[in-house]
Protein backbone atom coordinates (compact mmCIF):
# COMPACT_ATOMS: atom_id res chain seq x y z
CA UNK A 1 0.00 0.00 0.00
CA UNK A 2 2.86 2.42 0.85
CA UNK A 3 4.65 1.74 -2.42
CA UNK A 4 1.64 2.33 -4.61
CA UNK A 5 0.78 5.59 -2.82
CA UNK A 6 4.38 6.77 -3.23
CA UNK A 7 4.36 5.83 -6.92
CA UNK A 8 1.09 7.76 -7.36
CA UNK A 9 2.82 10.71 -5.70
CA UNK A 10 5.89 10.36 -7.94
CA UNK A 11 3.74 10.21 -11.09
CA UNK A 12 1.78 13.33 -10.04
CA UNK A 13 5.01 15.17 -9.22
CA UNK A 14 6.56 14.36 -12.59
CA UNK A 15 3.42 15.45 -14.45
CA UNK A 16 3.62 18.74 -12.54
CA UNK A 17 7.33 19.09 -13.32
CA UNK A 18 6.68 18.48 -17.01
CA UNK A 19 3.92 21.12 -16.92
CA UNK A 20 6.16 23.69 -15.22
CA UNK A 21 8.96 23.20 -17.74
CA UNK A 22 6.90 22.91 -20.91
CA UNK A 23 4.00 25.37 -20.64
CA UNK A 24 4.10 28.88 -22.00
CA UNK A 25 1.35 30.59 -19.98
CA UNK A 26 2.20 31.71 -16.44
CA UNK A 27 -1.12 30.57 -14.99
CA UNK A 28 -0.63 27.11 -16.51
CA UNK A 29 2.76 26.98 -14.77
CA UNK A 30 1.16 27.96 -11.45
CA UNK A 31 -1.41 25.17 -11.88
CA UNK A 32 1.39 22.66 -12.50
CA UNK A 33 3.13 23.85 -9.32
CA UNK A 34 -0.10 23.17 -7.42
CA UNK A 35 -0.06 19.62 -8.81
CA UNK A 36 3.47 19.20 -7.45
CA UNK A 37 2.42 20.46 -3.99
CA UNK A 38 -0.40 17.92 -4.04
CA UNK A 39 1.99 15.12 -4.94
CA UNK A 40 4.20 16.00 -1.97
CA UNK A 41 1.18 15.95 0.32
CA UNK A 42 0.18 12.48 -0.88
CA UNK A 43 3.69 11.22 -0.07
CA UNK A 44 3.65 12.86 3.40
CA UNK A 45 0.28 11.37 4.29
CA UNK A 46 1.37 7.94 3.05
CA UNK A 47 4.53 8.08 5.19
CA UNK A 48 2.45 9.21 8.16
CA UNK A 49 0.17 6.19 7.84
CA UNK A 50 2.62 3.40 7.00
CA UNK A 51 6.14 4.27 8.21
CA UNK A 52 7.34 4.08 11.83
CA UNK A 53 8.44 7.51 13.08
CA UNK A 54 11.67 7.70 15.09
CA UNK A 55 9.94 9.73 17.85
CA UNK A 56 7.90 6.69 18.91
CA UNK A 57 10.90 5.41 20.87
CA UNK A 58 11.29 8.69 22.83
CA UNK A 59 11.08 8.60 26.65
CA UNK A 60 7.54 8.29 27.96
CA UNK A 61 6.59 5.09 26.17
CA UNK A 62 4.28 4.35 23.28
CA UNK A 63 1.12 5.74 24.86
CA UNK A 64 2.81 9.12 25.50
CA UNK A 65 4.32 9.42 22.00
CA UNK A 66 1.62 7.78 19.88
CA UNK A 67 0.51 11.11 18.37
CA UNK A 68 3.92 11.59 16.68
CA UNK A 69 2.72 9.06 14.15
CA UNK A 70 0.77 12.00 12.67
CA UNK A 71 3.88 14.18 12.13
CA UNK A 72 3.59 13.66 8.37
CA UNK A 73 0.03 14.95 8.37
CA UNK A 74 1.11 17.98 10.43
CA UNK A 75 3.80 18.73 7.84
CA UNK A 76 1.18 18.38 5.09
CA UNK A 77 -0.88 21.11 6.81
CA UNK A 78 2.12 23.45 6.56
CA UNK A 79 2.60 22.50 2.90
CA UNK A 80 -1.03 23.50 2.25
CA UNK A 81 -0.40 26.84 4.01
CA UNK A 82 2.70 27.44 1.89
CA UNK A 83 0.77 26.53 -1.27
CA UNK A 84 -2.01 28.97 -0.40
CA UNK A 85 0.48 31.80 0.21
CA UNK A 86 2.32 30.92 -3.00
CA UNK A 87 -0.78 30.96 -5.19
CA UNK A 88 -2.04 34.25 -3.68
CA UNK A 89 1.28 35.99 -4.35
CA UNK A 90 1.75 34.26 -7.70
CA UNK A 91 -1.61 35.38 -9.03
CA UNK A 92 -1.01 38.92 -7.72
CA UNK A 93 2.26 38.93 -9.68
CA UNK A 94 0.37 37.63 -12.74
CA UNK A 95 -2.11 40.52 -12.52
CA UNK A 96 0.68 43.06 -12.03
CA UNK A 97 2.60 41.61 -15.00
CA UNK A 98 -0.53 41.64 -17.12
CA UNK A 99 -0.98 45.37 -16.41
CA UNK A 100 2.61 46.21 -17.25
CA UNK A 101 3.42 44.05 -20.28
CA UNK A 102 0.00 43.05 -21.65
CA UNK A 103 1.10 39.44 -22.11
CA UNK A 104 1.47 36.36 -19.94
CA UNK A 105 3.62 34.39 -22.35
CA UNK A 106 6.84 33.65 -20.46
CA UNK A 107 8.84 33.58 -23.68
CA UNK A 108 7.77 37.18 -24.37
CA UNK A 109 8.36 38.68 -20.91
CA UNK A 110 11.74 40.41 -20.76
CA UNK A 111 11.29 43.25 -18.24
CA UNK A 112 14.65 42.51 -16.60
CA UNK A 113 16.54 42.68 -19.88
CA UNK A 114 15.64 46.24 -20.80
CA UNK B 1 -11.90 -9.88 2.22
CA UNK B 2 -14.80 -8.27 0.35
CA UNK B 3 -14.08 -4.99 2.15
CA UNK B 4 -10.50 -5.16 0.93
CA UNK B 5 -11.56 -5.67 -2.67
CA UNK B 6 -13.90 -2.69 -2.41
CA UNK B 7 -11.03 -0.58 -1.05
CA UNK B 8 -8.79 -1.69 -3.92
CA UNK B 9 -11.38 -0.68 -6.51
CA UNK B 10 -11.92 2.72 -4.88
CA UNK B 11 -8.17 3.32 -4.68
CA UNK B 12 -7.53 2.53 -8.34
CA UNK B 13 -10.52 4.64 -9.42
CA UNK B 14 -9.25 7.61 -7.40
CA UNK B 15 -5.67 7.14 -8.61
CA UNK B 16 -6.77 6.90 -12.25
CA UNK B 17 -8.98 10.00 -11.90
CA UNK B 18 -6.22 12.01 -10.23
CA UNK B 19 -3.52 11.10 -12.73
CA UNK B 20 -5.79 11.35 -15.77
CA UNK B 21 -7.00 14.81 -14.75
CA UNK B 22 -3.43 15.92 -13.99
CA UNK B 23 -2.27 14.75 -17.44
CA UNK B 24 -5.11 16.69 -19.06
CA UNK B 25 -4.25 19.81 -16.98
CA UNK B 26 -0.83 19.97 -18.62
CA UNK B 27 -2.17 18.93 -22.02
CA UNK B 28 -5.41 20.79 -22.90
CA UNK B 29 -5.16 24.05 -24.83
CA UNK B 30 -7.89 25.96 -23.02
CA UNK B 31 -6.70 27.38 -19.71
CA UNK B 32 -10.25 27.47 -18.35
CA UNK B 33 -10.67 23.72 -18.96
CA UNK B 34 -7.27 23.12 -17.38
CA UNK B 35 -8.46 24.95 -14.23
CA UNK B 36 -11.63 22.81 -14.08
CA UNK B 37 -9.62 19.60 -14.54
CA UNK B 38 -7.31 20.78 -11.77
CA UNK B 39 -10.35 20.71 -9.47
CA UNK B 40 -11.03 17.09 -10.47
CA UNK B 41 -7.42 16.21 -9.64
CA UNK B 42 -7.66 17.97 -6.25
CA UNK B 43 -10.85 16.04 -5.43
CA UNK B 44 -9.17 12.77 -6.33
CA UNK B 45 -6.31 13.56 -3.95
CA UNK B 46 -8.86 14.44 -1.24
CA UNK B 47 -10.38 10.97 -1.69
CA UNK B 48 -6.93 9.38 -1.35
CA UNK B 49 -6.42 11.35 1.89
CA UNK B 50 -9.72 10.06 3.25
CA UNK B 51 -8.60 6.49 2.48
CA UNK B 52 -5.37 6.71 4.52
CA UNK B 53 -6.80 8.07 7.78
CA UNK B 54 -6.19 11.75 6.96
CA UNK B 55 -9.77 12.97 7.44
CA UNK B 56 -8.79 16.50 8.46
CA UNK B 57 -6.52 16.88 5.43
CA UNK B 58 -9.23 15.55 3.12
CA UNK B 59 -11.62 18.25 4.33
CA UNK B 60 -8.88 20.91 4.27
CA UNK B 61 -8.00 19.83 0.73
CA UNK B 62 -11.58 20.40 -0.45
CA UNK B 63 -11.96 23.70 1.45
CA UNK B 64 -8.57 25.24 0.62
CA UNK B 65 -7.63 23.77 -2.76
CA UNK B 66 -11.05 23.41 -4.38
CA UNK B 67 -12.80 26.24 -2.55
CA UNK B 68 -9.90 28.67 -2.43
CA UNK B 69 -6.99 28.07 -4.74
CA UNK B 70 -8.97 26.72 -7.70
CA UNK B 71 -11.48 29.59 -7.51
CA UNK B 72 -8.58 32.07 -7.34
CA UNK B 73 -6.98 30.46 -10.39
CA UNK B 74 -10.27 30.58 -12.30
CA UNK B 75 -10.64 34.29 -11.44
CA UNK B 76 -7.11 34.96 -12.70
CA UNK B 77 -7.84 32.99 -15.89
CA UNK B 78 -10.97 35.07 -16.50
CA UNK B 79 -9.04 38.31 -15.98
CA UNK B 80 -6.42 37.47 -18.59
CA UNK B 81 -6.47 37.21 -22.37
CA UNK B 82 -5.66 34.31 -24.72
CA UNK B 83 -7.63 31.90 -22.55
CA UNK B 84 -8.63 29.59 -25.40
CA UNK B 85 -5.19 28.97 -26.84
CA UNK B 86 -3.07 30.13 -23.93
CA UNK B 87 -1.72 26.74 -23.00
CA UNK B 88 0.86 26.43 -25.79
CA UNK B 89 4.13 24.61 -25.23
CA UNK B 90 7.59 26.16 -25.12
CA UNK B 91 10.47 25.18 -27.42
CA UNK B 92 12.05 23.14 -24.61
CA UNK B 93 9.10 20.72 -24.45
CA UNK B 94 11.07 17.58 -25.52
CA UNK B 95 13.76 18.32 -22.95
CA UNK B 96 11.07 18.78 -20.28
CA UNK B 97 9.51 15.44 -21.24
CA UNK B 98 12.91 13.74 -21.02
CA UNK B 99 13.69 15.30 -17.63
CA UNK B 100 10.31 14.35 -16.18
CA UNK B 101 10.64 10.78 -17.51
CA UNK B 102 14.14 10.39 -16.05
CA UNK B 103 12.97 11.70 -12.67
CA UNK B 104 9.95 9.39 -12.80
CA UNK B 105 12.15 6.37 -13.47
CA UNK B 106 14.70 7.27 -10.79
CA UNK B 107 12.14 7.97 -8.06
CA UNK B 108 10.08 4.87 -8.88
CA UNK B 109 13.25 2.77 -8.67
CA UNK B 110 14.11 4.39 -5.32
CA UNK B 111 10.61 3.76 -3.94
CA UNK B 112 10.64 0.11 -4.97
CA UNK B 113 14.22 -0.52 -3.82
CA UNK B 114 14.05 1.21 -0.43
CA UNK B 115 13.50 -0.87 2.70
CA UNK B 116 10.82 1.01 4.60
CA UNK B 117 10.48 0.67 8.37
CA UNK B 118 6.78 -0.09 8.11
CA UNK B 119 4.35 0.06 10.99
CA UNK B 120 3.07 -3.42 11.94
CA UNK B 121 -0.09 -4.63 10.17
CA UNK B 122 -2.00 -4.89 13.45
CA UNK B 123 -1.35 -1.52 15.05
CA UNK B 124 -0.56 -1.65 18.78
CA UNK B 125 -3.36 -0.19 20.96
CA UNK B 126 -2.20 3.43 21.38
CA UNK B 127 -1.40 3.84 17.67
CA UNK B 128 -4.74 2.38 16.61
CA UNK B 129 -6.39 4.87 18.98
CA UNK B 130 -4.56 7.77 17.26
CA UNK B 131 -5.95 6.70 13.88
CA UNK B 132 -9.47 6.53 15.32
CA UNK B 133 -9.74 10.26 16.14
CA UNK B 134 -7.11 11.63 13.77
CA UNK B 135 -8.35 15.26 13.66
CA UNK B 136 -8.24 15.65 17.46
CA UNK B 137 -4.76 14.12 17.68
CA UNK B 138 -3.55 16.24 14.76
CA UNK B 139 -4.86 19.36 16.49
CA UNK B 140 -3.01 18.42 19.67
CA UNK B 141 0.16 17.92 17.63
CA UNK B 142 -0.19 21.26 15.81
CA UNK B 143 -0.99 23.58 18.72
CA UNK B 144 1.12 21.79 21.33
CA UNK B 145 4.25 20.32 19.77
CA UNK B 146 4.48 22.46 16.64
CA UNK B 147 2.96 25.64 18.07
CA UNK B 148 5.86 27.88 16.96
CA UNK B 149 5.68 26.63 13.36
CA UNK B 150 1.90 27.03 13.52
CA UNK B 151 2.19 30.72 14.50
CA UNK B 152 4.88 31.31 11.86
CA UNK B 153 2.51 29.81 9.26
CA UNK B 154 -0.14 32.31 10.34
CA UNK B 155 2.35 35.17 10.01
CA UNK B 156 3.36 33.86 6.56
CA UNK B 157 -0.26 33.89 5.37
CA UNK B 158 -0.73 37.42 6.74
CA UNK B 159 2.40 38.65 4.98
CA UNK B 160 1.29 36.94 1.76
CA UNK B 161 -2.09 38.69 1.86
CA UNK B 162 -0.47 42.10 2.48
CA UNK B 163 2.07 41.42 -0.27
CA UNK B 164 -0.62 40.40 -2.75
CA UNK B 165 -2.62 43.56 -1.99
CA UNK B 166 0.49 45.73 -2.39
CA UNK B 167 1.31 44.08 -5.74
CA UNK B 168 -2.09 44.58 -7.35
CA UNK B 169 -2.69 48.11 -6.01
CA UNK B 170 -3.40 50.67 -8.73
CA UNK B 171 -0.80 53.40 -8.81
Amino acid sequence: MLERLLILSVVLFCIGLYGVLSRRHIIAILMSIELMFNAVNVALVAFSRYVTPADLGAPGGLAENARYVLTGQGLAVFVIVAAAAEVALGLALVIALMRRTDTLDITAVNLMRR
Amino acid sequence: MAGNLFEEIIFWLLAATTIGAALLVVHVQSLFRAALLLIVSFLGVAGIFAMVNAEFLAVAQVLIYVGGIAVLVIFAVMLTRDVDRGNLGTPVQPVALLLAAVLLGTLTYAVVQAEWRLLPEDLPGPLAAVFVDTPAQLGRLLVRDFVLAFEVAGALLFAAVIGALALVRER
